[in-house]
């Protein structure tokens, strides 16, 4: 009985920790409401992506595919390749997923290929993968370009000739998913003065009477998001979906009902380093600039936080936690800087904030993954002696 | 089932060895249409070498293949894989459930086999990608169980089934297989409460009059008595009898499958039933006769123990052993006879009461055990029992050092540092002494052959001067010179120092031999304990789980 709370309380500590925070925080902030949902719609639409392409390998019993900064490497040759060519818009964008996608899908094979390898020890294995690849990414990002990679733009290009910059402007795709289908939100009261400002563009406005000012809302991204979610949804309930869930939870009967372990695990790891990498061209359309030698880096650790927040552990996520986590996690940062400039006169708490939350909920999230699975241990040792005996 | 027929399956002479060491030889038997029988024999007598080649183990193609056929339907057939058995019909349930834990009824019973709704995505990918139809799965599923007569909801997760359940989810497996004839079941009541069995037993006689064919492995005599209609007894590789089951009696069975060598089959099929049977009480008038005889008090009484010990779990044992005996423990692998002594040590978790010279000892704490001057030998030589990497030396005396403080010079808690000359001086002793064949106490204790290692193991546990010692299989894996010997330094330790010697084997002639009485473990209790110098057929009856009890009710 005592157990059964505390696991209850265990299992939704991470959450409930985050919803208390942003409790005090939002009030010390001082911002308003709609600026936060403002913020937070578009993070959502930011993120989202990133963090619901891990979801496959944890039902694959894959747990946490830190190998997902692969796929972002992916998308972001893709992106330098558009750059470079000048496609600008839906085009370049669409081309970029393009070029992404056999670089995703072979990276993929290969992460999937070494975490067949060294099965049980699969998170870590992606971690440390993650850097070598990075390695791999550098040297072609840095010395290959330009010199046998043809890229020539240059604005791309660093001024000795070969070797792409640190920061390179996204411009031609900039915002350009989220404003495809230009929709605000806006105060019924705040709507004529909208319209001023504006001019007479065609949005597509909802007005709300409850609401101060005015939202922009990235539509087709959270259309993008929302089919995603369907697709999630679609591919849990196919056969491939079951045997992946067969897999997740014991390889060894999976693969003795002929179920082929090996390759489903790579499909696993697959799709979620192609997803990764549309996921992380979404995300840069978002922010509009790369930094070529950095985006990706963070993209990985920030979207397994924000994923755990949402309550999701090692062995189970559902696309609930996706959208939890990503508004707890963001929820926080929007507000922490300014509660923390407010509370201590210093805005840095809020960064200091963002890497020691990212980094302690990663690693709480792991040392409970450790606990449960051992007390599982225990608990099926103690039912192979049945009911005789005591405790 | 009439002669003329085909058989379902033939064995003909079928016979393996593994390098140079014979473990099957000139196996033959038919298996008809909806028969059922019974195949008993103890361990290592050759049951799962003869499913590993039934079934097209690698394990048997990677090494050397078999001898003799195999005809289905009498057809020769020769099966590279298990996957090929099952295409012919022939399955398989395992001792162990490979179930998975967080699927329902349905999804286990079809899984890898699932009803799929077509989908055009299909034919660009592959049928993985078509969705799961669950209404048609949930029919299959209702109409296996329901063919086994039980009523298990299909929707039920595995994870919260009583054991019971979980046996019948596996088996229901096995029936939906459209083309199932033949089905091996392995020790499928080992898990299961009586009650449980019977209802298993109710619905296997059911599944044969549809016509299947059942292998029933068992070492419950007295289930393989009620279900089977012909019993298989395997020993030491061979098929010792092929009889129907109402011809032999469960005594009968188990001297046919303890058997000694010098007795003959024709001899043992005429035993006669032993008019004076074993009363349960006859185990403790032997110890009370001994305690008065000696006056001796007890060494080491245990009451109700269990022991969490993967593979062998103990799940409540009692019993004492008298000052200066020599103790047995024995019983099947996996029945948990090696559970007790790593549970008394500390090795695993474990609970209940165990007493030492009449104090109670802290369990699950080795350190303790050892503070209390037991030893202890354990059954991995080469993982717990042996510092490979090290030498000799080191390896006789390191657990005296680190539990006694012995072979070390200095002050306690300040500065200590190894006193080599002291423990080469007794390792030397004891290389002398158990005539253990090394280079020397530096060599390394990786390096010496089996019978070798254990001697270093016994050196290590006798430098502790133990009150009591603890040896778990201590002639596994050595040569038979090798054992006799180590067999006779424990007689003489015993002797010489009165050491009260608790000695867990799974060779039953090794425990005779040696002990004053042998307890035998039959799933995780106590059977029975028994005076070395009864008869081996009693120990058989016992490791078959037949309690004194059940063997009355059935001469009478």
């Amino acid at each position: 009985m005592i157990r059964k709370l505390f696991d209850k309380i265990a299992n939704n500590a991470v959450p409930a920790v985050f919803i208390i925070i942003s409790a005090f925080a939002i009030p010390l902030s001082g911002y308003s409401a709609s600026y936060l949902v403002q913020e937070l719609l578009t993070r959502i639409g930011r993120n989202s992506f990133l963090i619901l392409s891990l979801l496959i390998p944890i039902m694959a019993g894959m747990g946490l595919n830190f190998g997902m900064v692969l796929g972002a490497m992916a998308g972001q040759i893709g992106l330098l390749f558009i750059c470079d060519w000048g496609i600008v818009g839906i085009p370049g964008m669409v081309l970029a997923c393009l070029i992404g996608t056999p670089i995703a899908i072979v990276l993929g094979i290969f992460c999937g290929y070494i975490m067949n390898r060294a099965k049980g020890r699969e998170m870590v294995t992606g971690y440390i993968l993650g850097f070598f690849i990075n390695g791999v990414y550098q040297m072609t990002v840095l010395y290959l370009m330009g010199w046998i990679i043809p890229i020539t733009s240059p604005t791309l290009l660093l001024s000795r000739g070969y070797g792409v910059r640190n920061a390179v402007s996204l411009l031609g795709i900039r915002g350009i998913l989220d404003n495809l289908i230009p929709t605000i939100i806006t105060g019924t009261k705040d709507a004529g003065q909208f319209l001023s400002i504006n001019g007479a563009k065609s949005f597509m406005m909802i007005q709300l009477p409850f609401i101060e000012g005015s939202i922009r809302v990235p539509l087709a991204t959270l259309i993008v998001i929302a089919l995603f979610c369907v697709f999630i949804m679609w591919f849990r309930r196919t056969k491939l979906g079951q045997d992946m869930r067969a897999i997740g939870q014991s390889q060894s009967v999976a693969d003795s009902a002929g179920i082929p372990v090996n390759r489903t695990r790579i499909i696993a790891i697959v799709i979620s380093t192609v997803l990764a990498c549309y996921g992380q061209i979404i995300y840069l359309q978002n922010m509009g600039t790369l930094n070529t030698y950095n985006s990706h880096d963070q993209a990985g650790m920030f979207s397994i936080a924000a994923l755990l927040i949402g309550g999701a552990s090692v062995s189970r996520a559902t696309i609930a936690n996706v959208f939890a986590g990503v508004i707890l996690f963001h929820l926080m940062f929007i507000v922490a800087p300014v509660a923390g400039k407010n509370l201590i006169g210093d805005a840095q708490i809020g960064e200091y904030f963002r890497v020691f939350v990212s980094y302690g909920i990663i690693a709480i999230a792991l040392v409970l993954h450790a606990w449960r699975r051992n007390r599982e241990r225990e608990a099926a040792r103690r039912s192979l002696r049945g009911n005789k005996g005591g405790e | 089932m009439s002669e003329n027929n085909t058989p379902l399956l033939r064995l003909d002479h079928i016979g393996k060895e593994f390098y140079g060491n014979r473990v099957l030889s000139d196996i033959s038997f038919d298996i008809n249409a909806g028969e059922i029988i019974g195949l008993v024999g103890e361990n290592g007598a050759g049951k799962s070498t003869l499913l590993n080649i039934l079934f097209g183990m690698p394990v048997i193609s990677s090494t050397g293949g078999h001898e003799g056929a195999l005809f289905v339907d009498g057809k020769k057939v020769n099966f590279t894989s298990p996957n090929q058995a099952l295409a012919q019909g022939i399955g398989m349930v395992h001792q162990e459930f490979s179930l998975i834990p967080g699927f329902t009824a349905t999804e286990n019973i079809l899984l890898n086999r699932e009803v799929l709704n077509g989908s055009s995505l299909s034919y660009l990918f592959s049928d993985r990608v078509s969705t799961l139809n669950r209404e048609e799965m949930n029919a299959r599923a209702s109409a296996a169980i329901n063919t086994l007569g039980v009523n298990i909801n299909p929707d039920m997760i595995v994870s919260e089934m009583p054991v019971g359940y979980k046996q019948f989810i596996e088996i229901a497996r096995e029936i939906d297989r459209k083309n199932t004839r033949l089905l091996f079941l392995d020790e499928p009541t080992a898990v299961l409460a009586e009650s449980e069995a019977e209802i298993l037993i109710t619905a296997l006689k059911k599944l044969a009059r549809s016509g299947i064919a059942i292998v029933f492995i068992s070492h419950r005599l007295s289930e393989v008595k009620e279900l089977c209609s012909r019993i298989l007894v395997l020993r030491d590789g061979k098929l010792i009898t092929d009889q129907p089951a109402e011809s032999l009696s469960a005594r009968q069975i188990a001297s046919l499958m303890v058997g000694r060598e010098s007795e003959k089959k024709v001899d043992l099929q005429k035993l006669p039933e032993e008019p004076e049977d074993i009363e349960s009480e006859n185990a403790s008038d032997s110890l009370t006769q001994q305690k008065k005889k000696k006056k001796i008090r007890p060494a080491l009484k245990v009451e109700h123990l269990w022991v969490d010990m993967p593979g062998e779990t103990v799940r409540d044992v009692s019993f004492e052993v008298m000052k200066g005996e020599i103790f047995g423990i024995g019983g099947l692998a996996g029945h948990g006879k090696l559970g007790i002594p790593n549970g008394i040590m500390g090795l695993y978790p474990a609970g209940g009461r165990v007493r030492l010279f009449g104090r109670s000892l802290t369990l699950n704490k080795p350190r303790k055990a050892l503070g209390r001057k037991m030893a202890f030998v354990s059954e991995d030589r080469r993982g717990v029992g042996l510092l490979l990497d090290e030498p000799l030396d080191w390896n006789i005396t390191f657990t005296a050092m680190q539990t006694q403080g012995r072979f070390l010079l200095g002050i306690p808690y300040i500065f200590q540092m190894r006193n080599e000359h002291a423990m080469r001086k007794e390792a030397r002793k004891y290389i002398d002494s158990l005539n253990i064949k090394c280079t020397g106490p530096s060599q390394l204790a990786g390096e010496l052959s089996g019978g070798n290692q254990q001697k270093v193991c016994l050196a290590k546990a006798f430098v502790l001067r133990p009150n009591i010692l603890l040896i778990c299989e201590p002639t596994r894996g050595i040569d038979i010179g090798a054992k006799s010997l180590v067999l006779d330094t424990l007689k003489e330790y015993n002797r010489e120092n009165g050491t009260t010697i608790i000695i867990t084997s799974s060779e039953l002639e090794e425990l005779r031999s040696v002990c004053n009485r042998v307890a035998i473990v039959d799933e995780g209790k106590i059977a029975g304990i028994l005076p070395a110098s009864s008869p081996a057929e009693d120990f058989g009856m016992l490791m078959m789980g037949q309690t004194h009890q059940e063997e009355g009710e059935e001469s009478a």
